[in-house]
């Protein structure tokens, strides 16, 4: 039972971290429980049309189905991800002063928003493919009934717990400060599910590792520690990474800071330029003509 | 979605297009799942090496083969063969288990 219990309890843990900081970063946003409910639906529900088809999914592309599949999932994830943190830049100081009101500005983030829905059902659909697979082979050897009866609910229990406990510390955050906080937090998630992406496209030979292991800190917290698998989720952390997965959580994370920076200054030029008089008005009119 | 939204999605989008590297001649290795246990439960390799191990589930469950030593992790179902490539790695033990099996299905690989 306690082995059902801790697989399981592995698995939901990293989806619920995940779901966690987009739950805290899509806070004050309208119908957010429907959406982050939805997501987590979804998940379910991909999950085990992704476990049934775990065999053909495996053989697909000379083999490499698997890590194709998993590299696509990660890296759609960070691209939502990537989208979600330029688009909060320009309007994440609107969300905090209409905390309590929803804008037509909130609303009209919604796109953003159904961006983290799938990031949510991303999460959900790979790491529950592996607890449906785990528990129909459970199942099927013929583990006893009252193992995976008070197993599963045990680990399921466990690792939604450890969600709402990030939320609710996360919620101690001032207001002020919170939003940014969240982004950062959706940043380091990005680089780091960009680099496990990196993993499988490097277990698959598709690309070349630039270094097997650079370092190794498995002595320090190992991957399998849960505090190590919580890290490996929130900010990417590896005892021992690649190179490639180095570069891989580098790139992704200088592209969204620089993503987040471009918006923001975009957003308080457009400000500036409401608040002053204008100034000549011939770069919109050439940019107008050379549109013609 | 302005242009600077697109440059970042395309951008991400542009790491997927990495350059492939070819499998060519490299050592190839074989590991079978019996009984929820890796045959051989042993296995060597030559350091510095990047080399391919085949992994055969025989049982009727499905297994993972896995290792958080040399960093690796893929689904096997059952009666199927994945491959998994592997290194180059230093010299030294590197542990693996099957991670629906830990209790029974674990094996050392040797790299020397």
């Amino acid at each position: 039972m306690l082995g059902v219990a801790l697989l399981v309890f592995r698995e939901v843990l990293e989806a619920a971290l995940i779901v966690t900081v987009v739950a805290a970063a899509t806070r004050g946003v309208a119908r957010r429980g429907t959406f982050v409910g939805g997501g987590i639906a979804l998940g379910v529900i991909g999950a085990i049309v992704v476990a049934v088809f775990a065999g053909a999914i495996g053989e697909a592309v000379g083999g490499s189905g698997q890590e194709l599949f998993n590299a696509s999932v990660l890296l759609a994830a960070v691209v939502m991800i990537g989208w979600h943190v330029t688009w909060m830049s320009s309007h994440g100081k609107e969300m905090v002063r209409h905390m309590q009101q929803v804008t037509d500005e909130v609303k009209a983030g919604s796109s953003s928003v159904a961006m983290l829905l799938a990031v949510v059902a991303l999460a959900v659909l790979r790491e529950g493919s592996e607890i449906v697979l785990f528990l129909y082979g459970m199942a099927a050897s013929g583990a006893g009934q009252v193992d995976l009866l008070t197993g599963v609910p045990l680990g399921l229990a466990g690792g939604v717990a450890v969600g709402f406990a990030l939320y609710f510390g996360l919620l101690r955050i001032p207001i002020r400060h919170f939003f940014t906080a969240t982004n950062w937090m959706l940043v380091l998630l990005a680089a780091g599910l960009s680099s496990t992406a990196a993993r499988f496209l490097i277990q698959a030979n598709w690309l070349p590792a630039l270094g097997n292991q650079l370092w190794d800190t498995s002595w320090l917290l190992s991957n399998r520690s849960l505090v190590g698998q919580a890290m490996h989720v929130l900010v990417g952390y590896e005892a021992h990474p690649a190179g490639m997965q180095l570069v891989f959580w580098m790139v992704t994370a200088a592209v969204l800071f620089i993503g987040m920076r471009l918006m923001t200054r975009h957003t308080t030029a457009r400000g500036g330029g409401r608040a002053r008089p204008r100034q000549a008005a011939s770069p919109e009119g050439s940019r107008a003509g050379r549109a013609t | 979605m302005t242009r600077k939204h697109w440059a970042v999605g395309l951008t991400l989008l542009g790491l997927l297009a990495g350059p492939t590297a070819q499998a060519g001649d490299m050592p190839e290795y074989e590991l079978v799942i019996r009984n929820q246990q890796f045959v051989p439960s042993t296995l060597k390799a030559p350091a510095n090496t990047k080399f391919k191990v085949r992994v055969t589930n025989e049982d009727r469950t499905p297994a993972e083969f896995e290792s958080s030593d040399f960093n690796r992790e893929k689904i096997v179902t059952p009666g199927n063969t994945v491959t998994v490539f592997i290194g180059p790695l230093d010299k030294g033990q590197y542990r693996f288990f099957d991670d629906f099996h830990q209790d029974t299905a674990r094996g050392v690989l040797i790299v020397e």
